[in-house]
């Protein structure tokens, strides 16, 4: 079974890395917003310090967002997903692999961006790393969310604008868990943010492919 | 290998209209049936109930195989060959990489040169496929049949968009494919250019 579902996942990164891709779309939105909040509120650091870990991690999220609402629906429209439902791949394992794409294709470098981007808002060593390994495990849950909400909406036509509405809400808790641990680890605490943060993305990455799958079958029935 | 499909007292339903109600129809291995029915009529859903995609309002679908019958859609899907009226082709990925992909993701191994040379698009292989017209993304959709090694094959207007050439292609793998076994369900209002037995669908 690792030929079938590995091949998916290199389409789908391929997808997102060529011409009309995502990838590098989501990259530089995360970097203009990351850009423009220092510019607009001006040069404190201090204040900046304070608020990077909540304005990178929603700048983070809406740049993942940008490139959800195609993750089902692209195949949907073309009659790909047709295809796919009737590889050898269960439903469950196709929304594993497209998971796995979209976080190789924008959450990981996303994080990986991150400490760059910090230095923008004069962001202390620990808080960068704190913000670059919340990032690390918090982005995976931010496409397993997305991933739902991507295989509910794949058969509406504006499915892109309704998505922000249905899965933002479920991700506060990655927001808040993980912009707290930046400004815990600036502040010099120890809290528990990040493990409540690994929970959250463990039980958001273990039930999506359920999910999903179980929203695909729904689609392509109707 | 698959050795005939039966389907008792189908009756499919979309939304709250019913399309059409208890319908029977028998295909052997080696035999190709042609859906027919005007617009509306319910080929396409008949086609999507076999592969699974629908379920039945009522009565069901058996796949009988020399392992058992197959009475599951989703498992009864792992022996279709689909070629839907979508052209299922990204216009990024080249003619070549688009059928390789194909073939890793159902498990077929095999070159595609020969699949891609006999429909004819050989010379396309390196083409991005946002340059191919509606007829060559047709035939690789035939190529995609070819690669797929399914004994059971639903197609949805297969000779849409397709040259006198392409055509003639399409009733020649028909042919051949049902030669060694396999089954063909259609859904056209062309003659299919082989010997087939009809099923007409009425409106309900």
């Amino acid at each position: 079974m690792s030929g079938p579902f590995l091949s998916l996942v290199l389409r789908d990164l391929r997808l997102a890395s060529r011409s009309g891709g995502s990838a590098a779309l989501a990259l530089a939105f995360f970097a203009l917003v990351a850009t423009l909040v220092p510019l607009g509120v001006g040069a404190n650091l201090n204040l900046l310090a304070r608020i990077a870990g909540g304005v990178l991690w929603v700048g983070a999220v809406l740049a993942a967002l940008l490139s959800l609402d195609r993750l089902y629906q692209g195949d949907f429209d073309d009659g790909s997903l047709d295809l796919i439902a009737l590889s050898p791949l269960s439903l469950e394992q196709v929304a594993v692999a497209k998971l796995l794409a979209h976080w190789f294709s924008t959450g990981l470098p996303l994080t990986l961006l991150s400490p760059l981007l910090a230095l923008l808002f004069g962001l202390p060593g620990p808080g960068t790393w704190a913000l670059f390994v919340s990032l690390l495990i918090g982005t995976p849950a931010v496409s397993a969310v997305g991933a739902i909400g991507a295989s509910l909406t794949l058969s509406l036509k504006r499915g892109g604008l309704i998505l922000p509405l249905i899965i933002l809400p479920l991700l506060a808790p990655a927001v808040i868990f993980g912009a707290g641990a930046v400004t815990a680890a600036v502040d010099h605490l120890s809290n528990g943010a990040l493990g409540l943060l690994a929970a959250f993305a463990a039980a958001a990455v273990l039930l999506s492919p359920f999910a999903a799958a179980a929203c695909v079958r729904l689609n392509l029935a109707g | 290998m698959i050795s005939s499909l039966v389907a008792e007292k189908l009756t499919c339903v979309r939304g709250e209209r019913r399309i059409f109600a208890d319908l029977d129809f028998q295909v052997a291995a080696g035999e190709a049936l042609v859906v027919e029915g005007a617009n509306g009529a319910g080929k396409t859903s008949l086609l999507r109930l076999i592969a699974g995609f629908l379920t039945p309002a009522s009565g069901g679908i058996v796949l009988n195989t020399d392992k058992g019958a197959i009475a599951d859609g989703e498992e009864r899907g792992r022996h279709i060959g689909w070629l839907g009226h979508h052209d299922a082709v990204k216009p990024q990925m080249d003619v070549g990489e688009q059928l390789e992909f194909f073939a890793r993701l159902y498990g077929a191994g095999g070159d595609v040169k020969p699949v891609l040379e006999r429909v004819g698009i050989a010379r396309q292989r390196e083409l991005p496929c946002r340059y191919l017209s509606a007829g060559q993304k047709k035939r690789l959709g035939l190529a995609r049949l070819l690669m797929s090694g399914r004994g059971l094959w639903l197609l949805d207007e297969p000779f849409a968009a397709l040259d006198t050439a392409g055509r003639a292609l399409a009733a020649d793998l028909m042919r051949a494919h049902c030669a060694t076994g396999g089954m063909v369900i259609a859904a056209t209002h062309d003659p299919l250019g082989l010997e087939a037995r009809s099923l007409r669908l009425e409106a309900a």
